[in-house]
């Protein structure tokens, strides 16, 4: 009785679809343990398109293995992190009931197709592969649904196509049948590994695009992974910025371009370059994301922050509420009056 | 099939032949004593191409009766090491976690014993072995540089991207060896075995010269080898043309296995999924365990 009143409140639809809370991703070091993900919490609601933004390293891609359960030994998700997808406590469940989401429910886009398509199996095989895993479907359905779903994500001839190998087609092809492997069950969550990365830019238009329009036709929610604010603008609603395994501030897109309250994301805006600004040389933040097993004390950011003072130093900033649907994580937010005093970072 | 694969296949081509139609091609029963006075230890002739032997048997059927034991042998017991190593290595992976450090420790030690003293041993123990008792104990002895290949490549390709994505679309372990993994092996495979075919028909070989393979009457080119032991000197033809039969098929399989290895490793398609993390040459030899490009456990 109380098992299903839980599960009742859990599926409830005013749940968010992905609830991440406080998860630590620790690697052994040595004798010690490197926090690559440092107690991160967001939601993403049924539908709705977030963008996890940050630099490289600072553990996007980790967050994104895990919620699917497969962060790379000797990689561990730490005890009290959950991971709670439509009603589902993942890190508990049993592998049946693992596998049944995995690809069905929650499908995950990889960065670099070219490796993450197996190269002896032709491709059609390999998105037919996910219909055989989660359906009963006859051989013949299988295929004119393979066939169909190369169509949808826009591979003309997609019969021929179906029987080619990766290495046969364009890096935007191969994209378009990693995304077809990832929708073809129309899972309720796609998570999207820097999609576009791999890709040249006209084509990473086109991807993107593609994503746009697959998600308004199924109303899929997307968490989109990404160090391009260019590509946020264009795809999410609401923006998490990620920095050394913590969130530093999640906002709405419009609000976080228009007021960024985390210098960090202050420092990543003011890297797009601007049309029509004549500029020699183009912003960077100085320095880079400090290893997992060399965080600095107080706020990891400080070393890298023009705004910096000593309280950074000695207390880490908590993730306060800015906004209605804004939160940021530094100390600025209740000392204002310090982003007067803006000094060079030396660059280590 | 390139034409890098043609010397090669032509000597197996020729060694296949001559074993398959040897019934045909051999002028004599290799068993029968043709006359024990008269064709006692003949040199060769036209009559007896490679001669005859001490109790007057014809040594060209000999060899050719001898090879179809010697090759069916080789055959029958790598590819009894190839299933039990494939299958060793692929439960290994599959079960993973403390399971796999034991198996992968129990085949380092029995990588470290040394094969021939094994057979030795039961052959001093059981003494004459059957045919097929002689395929056990050569294919249980040889199957662990096998699976130690399979148990690590599987390791490597597991922690490639293309495995990671099949788990994340729900693909199941046992599934994901067989369908998506094993592919990549199966050159390999191949390849190990055709070094393994050579090495055993040397072994096979040795142990019949040793007493200890193969048992009278029935010929093999070790046994002939045997039969002419004591007596090389004046009746060479005994040792010669054995001798020379095995040389040539050994360096047939040899030849076919290198030959395969060209063929597979510059442009299969495997290289190209690796080449970010792999050495050069993945397909490596037969024995040692080839340069891996992680060693992250798979978790199917």
């Amino acid at each position: 009785m109380t098992i299903s009143a839980t599960r009742d409140s859990t599926t409830a639809p005013d749940r968010p679809l992905l609830d991440v809370h406080a998860l630590q991703i620790a690697f052994p070091a040595g004798h010690d343990v490197a926090r690559a993900v440092n107690g991160i919490s967001f939601t993403v609601a049924r539908g709705e398109s977030v963008c996890l933004v940050g630099e490289s390293g600072c553990g996007k891609s980790l967050t994104a293995l895990s919620l699917l359960r497969l962060v790379p030994p000797p990689g561990r998700i730490e005890a009290g992190s959950q991971i709670v997808f439509d009603g589902a406590d993942i890190l508990t469940l049993d592998d049946e009931r693992l596998r049944d989401i995995r690809g069905q429910h929650m499908a995950m886009i990889f960065q670099e197709p070219m490796t993450a398509l197996n190269p002896v199996l032709t491709v059609g095989d390999q998105i037919a592969e996910v219909l055989r895993v989660h359906t009963t479907l006859s051989r013949q359905e299988t295929w004119t649904r393979t066939v169909d779903m190369l169509a949808q994500v826009g591979i003309a001839d997609a019969g021929a196509r179906a029987k080619q190998y990766p290495h046969e087609l364009s890096g935007g092809m191969r994209q378009r049948v990693m995304i077809a492997m990832a929708l073809i069950m129309s899972p309720k969550l796609v998570i999207a590994d820097e999609p576009t990365t791999a890709l040249d830019v006209t084509i990473q238009a086109q991807i993107l695009e593609l994503l746009r329009d697959l998600r308004a036709r199924t109303g899929m929610a997307l968490l989109l992974i990404t160090h391009d604010l260019g590509v946020v603008a264009e795809m999410a609603s609401r923006v998490i910025v990620m920095y050394a395994g913590r969130v530093v501030e999640e906002a709405n897109v419009a609000e976080l371009f228009a007021a960024p309250s985390h210098p960090y994301t202050e420092g990543l805006l003011a890297a797009i370059p601007k049309l029509g600004q004549d500029t020699e040389r183009l912003h960077t933040i100085a320095g880079s994301v400090p290893l997992p097993t060399a965080l600095p004390s107080g706020c990891t950011f400080r070393d890298r922050c023009p705004y910096a003072f000593e309280r950074c130093a000695t207390e880490e900033p908590a993730l306060v509420q800015v906004g209605s649907a804004h939160r940021a994580r530094c100390h600025l937010i209740e000392e204002p009056a310090r982003r007067a005093t803006r000094h060079a970072v030396a660059t280590p | 099939m390139s034409r890098r694969l043609s010397p090669a296949f032509v000597l197996i081509a020729l060694l296949v032949c001559v074993v398959v139609a040897g019934p045909l091609l051999s002028p004599y029963a290799p068993n029968a004593q043709l006359d024990i006075i008269t064709l006692r230890s003949q040199a060769p002739s036209l009559a007896h191409p490679f001669g005859t032997d001490a109790v007057s048997r014809d040594v060209l059927s000999r060899v050719l009766d001898g090879g179809r034991v010697s090759l069916a042998l080789a055959i029958l017991s790598v590819s009894l090491s190839l299933v039990v190593g494939t299958l060793y290595g692929a439960i290994s992976t599959l079960a993973g976690g403390v399971i796999d450090t034991t198996m992968r420790r129990a085949l380092d030690i029995a990588l470290s014993i040394p094969r021939l003293l094994v057979l030795l041993a039961v052959g001093a123990l059981w003494g004459a072995l059957s045919f097929p008792a002689l395929v056990l104990l050569i294919g249980l002895t040889g199957w662990f540089a096998t699976a130690r290949l399979v148990t690590d490549e599987l390791r490597a390709l597991g922690a490639l991207e293309f495995a990671i994505a099949a788990r994340a679309m729900g693909v199941r372990g046992p599934r994901l060896l067989w369908r998506h993994l094993m592919p990549h092996l199966l050159p390999t495979l191949v390849i190990t075995a055709s070094f393994g075919v050579a090495g055993t028909i040397a072994l096979e070989a040795g142990l019949s010269y040793l007493g200890l393979g193969i048992q009278a009457p029935q010929a093999s080119w070790g046994t002939i080898l045997r039969d002419g032991a004591g007596v090389a000197q004046s009746e060479w033809w005994l040792s010669l043309f054995p001798g020379l039969a095995t040389v040539f098929a050994v360096l047939a399989c040899n030849a076919l296995g290198d030959a395969l290895r060209k063929q597979f490793a510059p442009n299969h398609v495997l290289s190209v999924a690796t080449s970010r993390a792999a050495a050069p040459t993945r397909v490596a030899g037969t024995t040692s365990s080839p340069a891996l490009p992680s060693s992250r456990t798979v978790r199917p």
